[in-house]
């Protein structure tokens, strides 16, 4: 979908619950993703390149939501227009040597 | 269609470009960024290995590896804003047989013969710079100015400061020709948009390659697949980046983090599928089973996510970054060939200079476009 990334997206302002950890597993508050938002990464991909909130022991199977519906307020638009994020092998997380005694590793 | 205008319109979101836009805005030039997929950096830069390197690298190429390694990624983070997670503690690239020391060794002597600092030291000295190798390391080349950085970061920290600083970004937006006027590249046509500038940088990876054929050039890229695997963070072990001489896999560290990143070669990249770029099978295993053998203590580490990407590889391994005499106006920055991320930095920066003073700082003709002239 073509974006102007030059739009303003209305400039960060402190939120009472920007304390709140949203991400668990990489302890990202509501206040870094919202501040992230502001400073231009507009999608789920990129909070997720940019913060690693989703990224990781869990991949955002706990998280994946709330950071939607968190972008999807300060974009000012409905969760079900963002685009999907992607799921990436192992399904769950593998110690090397499990790994390296296995010949495959599941793969999306 | 719309028509927009920029002193400077840059075809490719990734790291050079976003790069490149940084530099330009910063001297205060107006410059347009076009990137075909809905976020920024979705080709290799966000899915490299991270290695800031010297070693290894041609003699062409090497000028601008050490250029950026002095004189920008000590200081990338405080001007970025952001932490690129930089560290400069040196490449480890181990060998555990005499035949793979004599690959080193011919590496270290190129490298010395081009006033890099690298030498050969033994498995022992190895493993004082490094305790958690094996006793199957012979031998090991040593460059201590190598380092690592996060790709991810450096990627979006450069779009997110050239952003603040003025610089346009358009995402999701396919580029589809490049166009000229009395002979002058002038105009980039998009899918759904009409794009001048007054000097074009063709910056698309291995999009780079159908984008010159408008304008009849060509760069001979093809497309290798490389693979990558993410562990889970832990507390800090070591510092340095790795290399073999097998080139079973490489990796390193995430200082301020902890994650292992490695990539992962299945010596098949020149046949994988195309399009999307997607992991194979058995890679992932084997690498593990290698990285096992240098690195034992790994073994209860967790890998939590892989993933492959393309690279643009040029018919002789080093980029074209180019001005060409039959097109003015546009300037050619591809065929990085799985090694740009660690020169990202410079690049971008000779990028700017070539756009807005027409001459780079540094000597590139040796990365001309012209050499692939039929002779
Ligand atoms: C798995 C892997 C490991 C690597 N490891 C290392 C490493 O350790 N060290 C190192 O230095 N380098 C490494 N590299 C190489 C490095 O990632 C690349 O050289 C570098 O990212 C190139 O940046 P780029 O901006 O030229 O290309 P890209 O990041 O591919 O950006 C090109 C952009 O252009 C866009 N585009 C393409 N066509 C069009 C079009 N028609 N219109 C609009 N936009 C278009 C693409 O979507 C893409 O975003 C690795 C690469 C891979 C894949």
């Amino acid at each position: 979908m073509l974006q102007d990334r030059t739009k303003n997206t209305g400039g960060f302002s402190p939120a009472p619950d920007d304390g709140l950890i949203i991400c668990r597993c990489e302890e990202i508050t509501k206040g870094e993703i919202r501040r992230a938002i502001q400073d231009g990464l507009l999608t789920l991909t990129e909070l997720r390149r940019f913060l690693r909130a989703g990224m990781g022991l869990c991949q955002g199977q706990t998280c994946g939501r709330l950071v939607k519906s968190i972008l999807a307020r300060e974009l000012g638009v409905p969760p079900a227009a963002l685009e999907p994020v992607v799921s990436r092998a192992p399904v769950r997380p593998v110690e090397m040597q499990v790994l390296a005694r296995d010949q495959e590793i599941d793969h999306d | 269609m719309t028509e927009h205008n920029a002193d400077v319109v840059i075809i490719g979101g990734g790291i050079m470009g976003c790069a490149a836009a940084y530099y330009i805005a910063k001297r205060g030039a107006s410059v347009l960024v076009l990137e075909k997929e809905d976020s920024i950096g979705s080709g290799g830069s966000s899915r490299n290995g991270g290695g800031v390197r010297q070693s290894g690298r041609d003699p062409r190429e090497l000028p601008i590896a050490m250029h950026g390694i002095q004189h920008i990624w000590p200081t990338l983070a405080a001007e970025l804003d952001v932490d690129v997670e930089y560290c400069q503690k040196g490449n480890l690239r181990l060998g555990k047989t005499a035949a793979q020391l004599k690959i080193l060794e011919s590496l270290t002597q190129k490298a010395v013969s081009c006033g890099l600092d690298v030498r050969m030291i033994s498995g022992d000295e190895a493993r004082e710079i490094n305790p958690y190798l094996s006793r199957e390391v012979m031998g090991a080349s040593w460059c201590p100015t190598d380092g690592h950085a996060n790709p991810l970061l450096a990627t979006l920290g450069f779009y997110r400061k050239a952003r603040q600083l003025g610089a346009r970004f358009i995402s999701g937006e396919t580029v589809t020709a490049i166009e000229k006027i009395r002979g002058r590249a002038c105009r980039v046509r998009g899918a759904q948009g009409v794009y001048a500038g007054g000097t074009i940088i063709l910056a698309a990876g291995l999009g780079s390659r159908p984008l010159a054929w408008t304008v009849g050039l060509d760069v001979p890229l093809q497309p290798l697949l490389l693979e990558t695997l993410v562990t889970e963070a832990v507390d800090t072990m070591f510092p340095q980046m790795l290399g073999t001489a097998a080139a079973d896999f490489y990796g390193h560290q995430s200082v301020h983090h902890g994650s292992f990143v490695f990539g992962v070669t299945s010596g098949y990249e020149p046949y994988a599928r195309p399009g999307l770029p997607r992991s194979s099978a058995g890679a992932a295993a084997a690498a593990c089973r290698s990285i096992l053998t240098y690195f034992p203590a790994l073994e209860h580490i967790k890998i939590i996510r892989s993933w492959a990407g393309w690279i643009d590889d040029c018919a002789d391994h080093v980029p074209v970054l180019s001005f060409t005499d039959e097109v003015p106006g546009l300037i050619l920055a591809c065929g990085f060939s799985g090694h740009g991320f660690g020169i990202s930095p410079a690049v971008g920066r000779l990028l700017s200079e070539m756009a807005l003073d027409g001459r780079p700082a540094l000597d590139l003709s040796a990365l001309r476009q012209s050499r692939f002239a039929a002779k």
